[in-house]
């Protein structure tokens, strides 16, 4: 990075530091923050998405809808996250090139299972096997947003099946009596009431997923928690030009920083929002900013 | 216009396969990145070491076109199998339990000694004492066997602060991993008898990929007739057994 690196061993601490601090490893952690947001930011609306579905679908009229959604519910949140991130992913991403070598290889002769292996022909790969690297990698990325807002999207679903159940009775009621049909209700007297019951616990689940980013790994995505770990650790002379000995407990002070500001940064955009859907609520929230106003 | 550029496209498309068909396939060797001198990442963010460098050779000799991915290797063998990547090269013994699941090309190390290494002045009890290696590998076997109870971690360098911070007793490892660490740090030392377990490194290749083992075997054939392969030995791995 800077012309003095040359020959780390004889420079000065200052010097030496900043040298360590700007090697292309490094570089690597800093862009892994990156990745880490850019799928928080992805990952939180895409299972904001699925647990509303999810939540409509469990309070659907139409019984089939209604299993479909009760059964997500309860079956991801039962899974452990691990035992879903080893094999759910795994499972999805055979799925999608089964169904590709279905539509592009008609005339393969050979089993897709041999064994332990599954093996489709080299069309149907995805991302093809002669893709960059780069294609891999979004790939992995993309499915980890996916399995990521499945998980959290069932947890999600049942936090705003309970809001839905707790607006007041009486409000729909008084939907109905002014005339509504059940879609008008739902949409303009449910749904603009039921956020301000579902936002406790869906800022818990926000606070949950911001920590869940290592489970990233085990998909092959290098994210923060790897790099310390790999960075941290003791290193002899004879692989590196740095060596240091164990210095985990630095580099995960600085994930705790991190992981501190992020969560408070994230409290204190929630508490805004608290405040803005509490407006207007027949909630004791709601009252109590109308007797300030008053 | 909207023609002439899908056909352009589709031809550049075309071109590119019989491109990557004549230039050989592309294989992705996938690898931990954090055991030296066998795998690590080096101060670029690269794989380094003595996997790298014989795997670019024996892709060079196979006329494949090899990129480098790391793996955690809890899921490296699983992620192998769904076809993530095609081959481990990952300082991976050939195991019985192991050839089960994969196959293996042939071994491109002697079995290596594994060793136990202490802090310095003490003689722990290796056969009841708490002992460190890595999950899922043959040490951790090994420890299961012998009677000392087996304290597992996901990374080889958990294995090592363990030790130090006195959590575990000693570490059982390969011994070409240890070696620059026991050289290197005064508080570190060699303890008991080398253990020889295993049948040396292989690569592991899914099982129905003979075509892709049988091109890696071949050009590690290659390299262990003209002695290029014991000069890599020698070179990352001094003290090892060469063929």
């Amino acid at each position: 990075m800077f012309s003095f690196c040359t020959d780390p061993s004889i420079l000065p601490d200052w010097q030496w530091m900043a040298c360590y601090l700007t090697t292309g490893k490094h570089m690597a952690f800093y862009v892994s923050f990156g990745t880490v947001l850019l799928l928080l930011a992805i990952t939180a609306p895409v299972s904001l998405g699925f647990g509303f579905l999810g939540a409509m679908a469990a309070r659907a009229r139409l019984w089939p809808v209604r299993i479909l959604g009760r059964a997500y519910i309860a079956v991801v949140r039962g899974v452990p996250d691990i035992a879903f991130f080893l094999f759910f992913v795994i499972a999805l991403d055979q799925a999608f090139e089964w169904l590709r070598h279905k539509v592009l290889c008609p005339d393969w002769d050979q089993p897709i299972r041999q064994g332990n292996d599954f093996v489709v022909c080299a069309e149907a790969k995805l991302p093809l096997g002669t893709a960059p690297q780069w294609i891999h990698e979004t790939y992995g990325f993309g499915l980890a947003v996916l399995t990521f807002a499945i998980v959290f999207g069932a947890f999600a679903a049942n936090v705003i099946f309970g809001a839905m159940r707790t607006v007041p009775r009486a409000q729909m009621e008084t939907a109905e009596a002014y005339g509504m049909t059940r879609r008008q209700s739902f949409w303009r007297i449910l749904v603009p009431q039921m956020w301000v019951y579902a936002l406790p616990g869906l800022s818990n689940l926000w606070m949950i997923l911001i920590k869940a980013t290592p489970l990233l790994f085990l998909l092959g995505v290098e994210d923060i928690v790897y790099w310390a770990r790999e960075l941290g650790g003791a290193k002899t002379p004879r692989f590196t030009d740095y060596p240091h000995p164990d210095w985990r407990m630095w580099y995960f002070l600085a994930l705790l920083v991190f992981y501190l500001a992020f969560t408070k940064l994230s409290e204190i955009v929630l508490e805004r929002l608290m405040q803005r859907l509490t407006h207007g609520q027949a909630t004791m929230g709601g009252e109590a900013q109308r007797k300030a106003a008053a | 216009m909207k023609n002439l550029l899908t056909a352009s496209a589709a031809l550049a498309l075309s071109a590119g396969l019989a491109f990557a068909a004549g230039h050989g396939q592309t294989v992705r060797l996938g690898t931990e990145g954090a055991y030296p001198p066998y795998n690590f990442i080096n101060d670029a963010g690269e794989v380094d070491g003595f996997e790298r460098e014989l795997g670019d050779e024996l892709c060079a000799r196979a006329e494949l076109t090899c990129e480098w991915v790391t793996n955690d290797w809890d899921s490296i063998i699983p992620n192998l199998v769904s076809g993530n990547y095609d081959a481990i090269i990952a300082g991976m013994s050939i195991t019985d339990e192991r050839d089960e699941v994969i196959d293996f090309t042939q071994n491109y190390t002697q079995p290596d000694p594994s060793a136990y290494l202490a802090l310095a002045g003490t003689s722990p009890d290796l056969e009841g004492g708490v002992i460190a290696a890595q999950a899922s590998t043959i040490q951790a076997a090994h420890v299961t066997g012998t009677g000392a109870t087996l304290l597992e971690f996901a990374t080889p360098d958990e294995t090592i602060a363990a030790v130090r911070n006195g959590e575990a007793d000693a570490v059982l490892a390969d011994k070409a991993f240890l070696q620059p660490l026991a050289e290197e740090n005064a508080d570190l030392e060699f303890t008991g008898e080398d253990v020889l377990i295993g049948g040396g490194i292989g690569m592991g290749i899914r099982e129905s990929d003979t075509e892709l083992k049988e091109k890696f075997s071949a050009a590690i054939q290659s390299m262990k007739d003209d002695g290029s392969l014991n000069a890599l030995i020698e070179k990352w791995l001094p003290g090892s057994a060469t063929f």
